[in-house]
């Protein structure tokens, strides 16, 4: 296996209150170049301030705990001008909303151009060209005259686009990506996931890809973390998360969602499986398993404590004392 | 305290054309926002966010609407709720006309109710969870007393426990118990039709599975109507008796739920239903059925409206617009706006379409 290019040991991330809020409760991931990992999870499971941890963006109340190593630097050490060449050129974050990342008073391929001059110390000229190269990689049309479009007058596809463009622009190693299709149309938010697999196989970039939609986890990732109440509660190679769930949270959430399978007519009209109850409030988590007052499997021993993710087969961890009980109860 | 509910009359007994006749029956909706009147009087430049809908939901039954952010769906929910007045079109409530002296607004407002997707910005913040249901009937002429005990009955029916939710304010709770209140106010008036407009989107996943629950036993228990609007086209399938398609202010294709999902006829449902992400890590998807945004709604293109991203569009469907052509099944309602579909439009592909049918 080559060298890990993301590796976060022990990550906690806790915003000062009142009430103070355990956003992040101790995450642990590694990448290898290339890789795509999905984070899979619910609002307030933690997933985009992992992200955002990665990239140094949380503000200064949140108190950051462990090591962040990325391509062998220690994030956490980094100042302010290491740091600047860091964000952009080694990493690089695509977000939900293309129409708020963009600088909406200079134009599209202006700030491409900027960022590339910055980092690179290319002429104006040169900048430009490497904004238009890209604009025809992530095929916008007639990319030449959409250069000089400003983010309002671009469609929301468009716009993604474009910060897909202004994310590559300096060749990072490592792509964030934070929900960029979930304000997409579903007609346009497959075009960005193909567009994205294919610009990472081609440039051979790590992506951290975060989604609360276990469907485009699907079609965009290798390997699966699922994440609860701030920590990563299933980790595995994608197939053998989705075929073979082993957190009764991931077997809830799969089961609770409608699967475009072709035997959709029987499942209408009959209740979903539901996990009850809501994800817990980050001020006040439960003891030990924070998904323990939502489990039916639940016993003394998951409310105390904290609960090691352990390995139940190659490459497969699990955060559950009773993951061999939960599992026992599948049909074949 | 369910007493109360059924002492002022479940739906039967306000049924008025029996089964046969539909709940709810639109036609000719048009609604155009915007736009300038240019030099001759003609209005340009507008928004044609409905542009001719025909719609029917029959007693019982879930009609769900789907498609793309521009489609006019949700316009179309606020013109049938009357929220915004349609610049043309008919709506027939159990055969009465809205707005007409047989049926005026307000009384057609206790028989339909909406939810909205944004469950925060439907509430008052100002008031607590029982006053927000009870203040419908309040002012439908209820008694205070009377009004405030039906509440506590239908958090009860919704799932949230009165005694510990009925004096919460709405910022006290979360996103999917602030959906149930919605849900419990929409019904404080025993309406007959629930139109649901992405009442389920903004919900996580495992939350969203619960009000799903939720929707399908308040239908079976006060014998509603919903007209289930979403972008989401599993979980409409998964809601709905019958789909209907709509694209650019227009509807492309209507039928039963299980025909719409195994035959898709119109070329752009295809398309909507090839680009749902795949489930299964060993087939992905590898092509993209469509390409590009779907276009603005101020002045959409001439002809079909797909036209511009279909791969079968001919001269004929720039030039001519297709209307919903009659029923393709035999005795499901199963209409589709396409060219292809019909023999004698010309289109190229609509022999061998006819063939496969």
């Amino acid at each position: 296996m080559s060298q890990a290019i993301v590796d976060v040991r022990g990550l906690t991330v806790e915003f000062s209150g009142p009430p103070p809020v355990r956003a992040v409760g101790g995450v642990d991931l590694t990448l290898v170049p290339g890789e795509v990992l999905a984070l899979l999870g619910e609002s307030g499971s933690g997933k985009s301030v992992t992200l955002r941890a990665l990239m140094r963006l949380l503000p200064k109340r949140a108190a950051i705990g462990g090591t962040i190593r990325v391509d062998a630097r220690d994030v956490r050490q980094m100042g302010a001008a290491e740091l600047s060449a860091y964000r952009g050129s080694t990493i690089a974050m695509i977000f939900q909303e293309p129409g708020l990342a963009f600088d909406p008073v200079y134009s599209v391929g202006d700030q491409i151009a900027e960022a590339v001059v910055r980092h690179e110390g290319a002429a104006w000229a040169q900048g430009r060209r490497r904004a238009l190269e890209l604009f025809e990689r992530v095929r916008i049309p007639s990319a030449a005259r959409r250069l000089d479009s400003y983010p309002h007058e671009m469609s929301g596809g468009m716009r993604q686009r474009a910060m897909i463009a202004l994310a590559l622009s300096c060749k990072p190693k490592v792509l964030l990506a934070d929900e960029p299709t979930t304000a997409l149309d579903a007609t346009v938010q497959i075009q960005i996931l193909l567009l994205l697999r294919e610009l990472q196989r081609e440039m051979g970039m790590a992506v951290i890809f975060v989604t609360h939609d276990i469907g485009v986890a699907v079609e965009i990732s290798d390997r699966l973390a699922v994440m609860y109440g701030g920590r990563i509660v299933e980790t595995g190679v994608l197939r053998d998360v989705v075929r073979a769930p082993k957190h009764p949270y991931t077997r809830g959430l799969l089961s609770s969602t409608i699967h475009s399978s072709k035997n959709l007519g029987g499942q209408r009209g009959k209740r979903l499986e539901a996990i009850p109850g809501a994800p817990p409030r980050l001020d006040s988590l439960p003891q030990g398993c924070t998904f323990a007052p939502r489990c039916g499997l639940a016993i003394a021993a998951c409310r105390e404590g904290d609960i090691p993710l352990v390995s139940l087969a190659a490459g497969h961890d699990v955060r559950c004392l009773r993951a061999m009980e939960a599992t026992a109860d599948v049909r074949g | 305290m369910s007493a109360i509910l059924e002492a002022s009359g479940a739906a039967p007994g306000r049924d008025r054309g029996g089964p046969a006749q539909p709940l709810l029956s639109v036609t000719g909706l048009v609604k155009h926002f915007g736009g300038r009147r240019d030099w001759s009087g003609k209005r340009r430049g507008m928004v044609r966010a409905v542009d001719g809908v025909d719609l029917e939901i029959f007693k019982g039954e879930t009609l769900g609407i789907v498609g793309e952010s521009g489609c006019g769906k949700s316009t179309t929910a606020r013109l049938v709720m009357q929220i915004i007045r349609p610049d043309r079109g008919e709506i027939l409530f159990d055969g009465e006309a809205v707005g007409s002296p047989a049926l005026g607004l307000q009384d057609y407002r206790r028989e339909t109710q909406m939810v909205f997707q944004d469950s925060y910005a439907s509430l008052n913040p100002r008031l607590t969870v029982e006053h927000t249901i009870a203040f419908g009937p309040w002012v439908h002429g209820e008694g205070r007393r009377a009004a405030v005990a039906r509440a506590h009955d239908l958090l009860a029916r919704v799932g949230l426990a009165p005694e510990r939710f009925a004096a919460r304010y709405p910022h006290e709770l979360s996103g999917g118990q602030r959906q149930r209140v919605n849900i419990a106010r929409a019904l404080a008036l025993q309406p007959r039709l629930l139109i649901l407009d992405e009442a389920v989107s903004a919900l996580d996943k495992s939350v969203e599975a619960q009000v799903l629950n939720l929707l399908l036993d308040l239908k079976a228990e006060f014998g509603l109507t919903y007209m289930f609007i979403s972008h989401d086209l599993n979980v409409v399938r998964f809601m709905s008796d019958r789909v209907m398609v709509m694209y650019l202010g227009k509807a492309v294709e209507v039928g039963p739920s299980d025909v719409i999902l195994k035959d898709p006829r119109h070329p752009y449902t295809t398309a909507l239903l090839a680009s749902m992400p795949s489930m299964d890590p060993d087939n992905r998807t590898e092509e993209a059925p469509l390409f590009g945004d779907p276009p603005n709604p101020i002045d959409p293109p001439p002809g079909c409206r797909f036209h511009t991203r279909c791969k079968f569009a001919a001269p004929v469907c720039s030039a001519r617009e297709p209307g919903l052509g009659a029923d393709l099944g035999d005795d499901l309602v199963h209409r589709v706006a396409c060219h292809m579909a019909d023999p004698s439009s010309g289109h190229p592909g609509a022999v061998a379409a006819m063939e496969r049918a």
